[in-house]
């Protein structure tokens, strides 16, 4: 097999795409404005085997004053399911960068309102959407939950709020609701291939709800409500019998007419398009995107694509600059640290070679991590390691800014920017933290599990994510195409760490209330008592008790009538006179309480 | 044994137990004791002071990210210290440094105020004939087994290694008594408002340092002197030992005669004092909140019991445990329980103000909500003070064995919680429990024996008394 292998690397894109574009008549069809949707597919073999599938439906209504049949299309959430793993399926294409999230649910949100009701609208936002989608979305509306980043997430300073819920499984429940704010559902156009077993079999899977307005978005002049969904799979594909395939078809391999012989495959249907990346930073080897338009085919004439290997291919996945990851650090239950790694990849290997020339090279990587607030982090322990030697804090760290966490009210939050020379091969920034102890009440049900930390997110600024096509400029360009050629920069998420806090016995708060109260019954009562014993009073009680051994039963009434009375124990007294004493005492005091009782009855109510 | 010879046995252990703790400093890695629940408080952690140093870099408020709860002032001595490095030395060596010299600052101290104690003590015993009582001296002086025990208690030991501030809140408590022993009024007014501005608790010694500069230092109690007066007996008018010089007056006078200028005098000067250190903290933290906030983050934090990590104390696990509803309502009575001792006791002990504060101390240490040992080091060193008043103490043995097994099964079972996961943290409440019922029967039964030995002093005056009238 090995003699075969000719080792190529790779890229390939198919779009399929379908586009409707329906009408609506206004009152006396003076004015027909139109909606649009349109949908695609995007498949992507990745290197180990599995295909990315990238569906991308968009609706865009014109701007008009009277927004109000769109209510159903509502603000944008993020919902996921797995992890984008970075290392084997690339970090620096359009797609992970702009699609790979983290686990669990992320949702932000820029707000058009003045800053004081920003939070108010956040939490409409948060419980409106977990009504929407059928997630506990409603769970980012306490502030311990959601933050504000600055610079480091999005720049869009003071209206943005961000939060994640990393626990959250994203489900078929959340699928469907997403799925009905599509034109024809689930049942026609691409949206009928999201068979869900096999999408929730897959590796990885990410729903994606984006929604515009340019009542929202004052930059985009024209642009009316977008709504933007997307739905990122990957895929098991079944290429287990490829290899086998592959070494017979290999003789068929040179008489291939229609696409460039060094791809190594064949399709069975000529693609409406073929686009050819330029710029990229693979030069020799460009990606390329066969588009296949399959409005023109019908039931009768389905759309049927047959890719037919003729040379087993390695696939590659360009990698972001500097693969990021993220693990604790320490152990036991009382602190720790988060430690985020850097390994260099094969891209800043390419671009240390390139930018040998120029004298000082510098790779700018971006933070962005929130922590919540049990997480006490220490921020004077940061501590920055390039290539294994540690470094001066001050050397490194561009800009950091950070919002501390306050217990039981907000997260902390760091956003940070570090400068690596490019000859970096490995970058570890560290960060020590207490964790903290809880109220019984404030765990969830499954407290041994642990608690986690949302991902950071880590962004490269110098480098952009976009793939600039070769392109007709004649013939409309397609919504996920544009998306690809949008500039924006690479971006990734690290893991959600698992933190174990320890917990306190759940089942003992009757036991701790009745020691610790007993306990402090013991100092208060034994202190005043040694305070309030009185020697001589006791001397005299011995030796009257010397004088008279009377029995040990009448001693201990005569203890007992002196404890109740409140009075020391003196000569012991005829008990006939000190039981009258008592009880005269006694109703004076009922008589008294009596009184109190009737002049609260009759006068004061 | 000589005096001279005592003395210089004093110092050789003085100077060991310093060289004991430089050496110490030089290794606090390996030790990490700074660490441990039981040496750094979130008051007292010099951790939580180096971040809030930090933040305050940073132009945030150094309070931000409830980190940091102490005193604004500390945090601009101690701070710069913390960022400091020496090539070659442990990162924190400046301020295990200032930690050390405090505390050998603080033992002279114990020293000094009581040798004070003692020599005002013997001349009230022998004016009025009861010297033989004092006699039973022991191997050391009372005042230098007081600071021995203050310099090699390993509490206090661990206290100054492990990186916690404590030491200087003890030095401002000592240095209010110091001052109020040695009628230096403005240095005692200055301790009780440094004290009370770092830890709140000894708000309450405002009491037993009233009554020292009111009364002078320990006396026998003043009915005996009342009961000398009455009998006319034979008096040779004895030099004084109150603050007031130039006055002459009888002793048995002077001990009941409460001297109101000096009181005024401490008044005025805590006022003058209490505003400066305010105007200080309020320069200090005008960009963050001003003192309003600084009240809240660090009185706040003590009263209301906010964090509930784990210490030696027994109102963190309480409050992780109990029901939110009931909450205030128990904070409310365990500090009351320290507040409602305050006048029984200052009644019953106002002869002996010394002994008053020790006990005060005691109590707020043992019921405080971030106790940590440097607070126990404290009165244990105080306790030395009275070693012979305190000679018929019982369970003397019984506590000091308690101490050592509470102090070693707490490390053992906060290993076996935190980091083995074996444990639970009921195992930890419970030599929690322990100390705190330790600590109850420390103060009990010294309280009970200083009741105790006034009762024989009583006898023996009235014994005395009668014989002489025979």
């Amino acid at each position: 097999m090995a003699a075969f292998h000719i080792r190529q690397i790779f890229f390939l894109y198919l779009i399929f795409f379908c586009r409707f574009f329906y009408g609506d008549a206004a009152f006396g069809s003076v004015v027909i404005e139109e909606e649009e949707f349109s949908e695609e597919l995007l498949l992507r073999p990745l290197p180990d085997r599995k295909v990315l599938a990238h569906f991308h439906f968009e609706s865009r209504a014109p701007p008009t004053g009277s927004n109000g049949r769109h209510h159903h299309l509502f603000p944008k959430a993020i919902s996921q399911l797995g992890r984008w793993n970075y290392e084997s399926w690339g970090g620096f294409d359009p797609i992970p960068s702009n699609n790979a999230k983290p686990p669990g649910v992320e949702l932000w949100a820029v707000f058009d309102v003045p800053q004081d009701q920003v939070d108010a609208s956040w939490k409409n936002l948060t419980h409106s959407l977990s009504g929407l989608f059928c997630a506990s979305i409603n769970f980012l509306e306490s502030s311990t939950t959601y933050s504000a980043p600055q610079w480091g997430f999005r720049s869009a300073s003071g209206s943005l709020r961000y939060g994640t819920l990393p626990r959250e499984a994203v489900c078929t429940e959340n699928l469907t609701p997403w799925l009905k704010l599509l034109p024809c559902r689930g049942k026609d156009g691409i949206a009928a291939l999201m068979d869900r077993p096999s999408i929730y079999k897959g590796f990885y899977h990410s729903q994606r709800l984006h929604l515009t307005s340019t009542r929202f978005d004052s930059d985009d002049v024209d642009s009316g409500v977008v709504l933007e969904q997307t739905l990122t799979l990957g895929l098991v594909a079944e290429l287990d019998n490829l290899q086998k395939e592959n070494e017979m078809l290999v003789a068929d391999f040179i008489g291939y007419e229609g696409l460039r012989s060094s791809h190594g495959f064949q399709l069975s249907v000529k693609p409406d398009r073929i686009l050819e990346e330029v710029n990229g930073s693979h030069r020799n080897k460009p990606s390329i995107l066969y588009v296949f338009s399959v409005e023109k085919y019908s039931d009768s004439e389905p759309f049927d694509l047959g890719l037919t290997w003729k040379l087993p291919v390695v696939w590659s996945c360009q990698q972001a600059p500097l693969h990021a990851s993220r693990f604790l650090m320490g152990s036991g239950n009382e602190r720790g640290a988060i430690a985020i790694s850097f390994k260099s990849t094969r891209l800043s290997e390419e671009l240390l070679h390139s930018d040998l020339t120029e004298e000082k090279c510098n790779l700018q990587v971006k933070i962005f991590q929130v922590v919540p607030w049990y997480i006490k982090v220490y921020y004077h322990t940061l501590q920055v390691f390039v290539d294994e030697q540690p470094q001066e804090v001050s050397d490194v760290v561009e800009k950091i800014h950070v919002s501390t966490s306050e217990d039981k009210v907000a997260p902390g939050l760091m956003e940070m920017i570090l400068k690596f020379p490019c000859g970096t091969k490995s970058a570890v920034v560290t960060l020590e933290f207490d964790k903290g102890f809880l109220h019984i009440d404030e765990y969830p049900p499954n407290a041994n599990q642990g608690f986690d930390i949302p991902s950071a997110v880590i962004s490269y600024p110098d480098f952009q994510a976009s793939i600039q096509f070769l392109e007709d400029k004649s013939l409309e360009t397609l919504p996920i195409l544009a998306k690809l050629q949008e500039k924006s920069s690479v971006l990734s998420y690290t893991e959600v760490l698992l933190v174990p806090l320890t917990t306190p016995d759940f089942s003992m708060p009757y036991n701790v209330i009745t020691i610790t109260c007993t306990v402090f019954a013991l100092y208060f009562g034994s202190l005043l008592n040694v305070l309030r014993r009185r020697v001589a009073e006791e001397e005299r009680f011995l030796k009257s008790k010397d004088a008279k051994k009377g029995s040990p039963v009448s001693q201990f009434l005569s203890k007992l009538s002196a404890k109740l009375t409140g009075r020391p124990l003196e000569t012991p007294q005829p008990p006939s006179t000190s039981t009258s004493f008592i009880s005269s005492k006694l109703i004076l005091k009922v008589v008294l309480v009596a009184g109190i009782a009737v002049v609260w009855k009759f006068y004061l109510e | 044994m000589s005096e001279k010879m005592k003395l210089g046995k004093f110092w050789i252990w003085g100077a060991a137990s310093l060289i004991f703790r430089l050496v110490l400093i030089y290794f606090p890695n390996n030790l990490n004791l700074a660490s441990r629940p039981e040496v750094s408080t979130p008051i007292t952690s010099l951790r939580r002071l180096a971040e809030g140093y930090w933040l305050k870099q940073a132009s945030l408020s150094p309070y931000a990210g409830s980190m940091y709860h102490g005193s604004p002032l500390l945090l601009s001595v101690l701070g710069p210290l913390t960022v400091k490095r020496i090539e070659g030395q442990p990162n924190d060596i400046l301020c295990s440094l200032v930690f050390v010299i405090a505390d050998v600052v603080n033992a002279m101290l114990i020293r000094v105020i009581g040798q004070n104690l003692q020599t005002s003590y013997n001349l009230r015993l022998k004016s009025l004939g009861l010297d033989s009582v004092s006699k039973c001296s022991a191997i050391l002086p009372s005042q230098d087994i007081a600071a021995l025990i203050y310099l090699w208690n390993p509490f206090t030991i661990v206290a100054c290694v492990g990186l916690s501030t404590s030491p200087i809140e003890n030095m401002a408590v000592i240095l209010s008594l110091y001052g109020a022993c040695t009628c230096r009024v403005p240095l005692a007014a200055f301790g009780w408002v440094m004290a009370t501005h770092l830890s709140l608790y000894p708000m309450i010694l405002i009491i037993p340092v009233v009554l020292l500069l009111g009364y002078g230092p320990e006396t026998p109690p003043r009915k005996l002197f009342m009961r000398r007066k009455d009998g006319k007996v034979e008096d040779s008018p004895l030099s004084h030992q109150s603050c007031q010089e130039g006055q002459a007056m009888e002793q048995q006078d002077l001990a009941n005669i409460f001297s109101w200028r000096l009181v005024v005098k401490f008044l005025v000067w805590s006022l003058i004092w209490s505003g400066y250190v305010l105007v200080l903290c309020g320069l200090s933290v005008k960009h963050y909140g001003g003192l309003h906030e600084m009240f809240k983050r660090t009185y706040g934090f003590i009263l209301t019991v906010p964090d509930l990590s784990p210490n030696i104390g027994v109102l963190w696990y309480f409050f992780a445990e109990v029901f939110d509803f009931f909450r205030n309502f128990f904070l409310i009575v365990f500090h009351m329980n320290i507040l409602f001792m305050i006048f029984p006791l200052a009644i019953r002990l106002n002869h002996r103000p010394c002994f008053l504060a020790f006990v005060y101390i005691a109590i707020s240490s043992m019921l405080k909500s971030y106790p940590s040992v440097g607070d126990s080091a404290l009165y244990l060193g105080l306790l030395g003070l009275f070693v012979n008043e305190l000679a018929d103490m019982q369970f003397s043995f019984f506590l000091f064995c308690v101490y050592v097994g509470v102090s070693l099964l707490s490390s053992v079972m906060h290993n076996l919680w935190i980091w083995r996961g074996t444990g639970n943290a009921n195992f930890y409440f419970a030599t929690a429990m322990a100390y705190a019922c330790l600590q109850i029967i420390l103060v009990v039964e010294s309280v009970s024996a200083m009741l105790n030995h006034d009762r024989k002093l009583t006898k023996l005056s009235i014994a005395k008394h009668q014989d002489s009238k025979s």
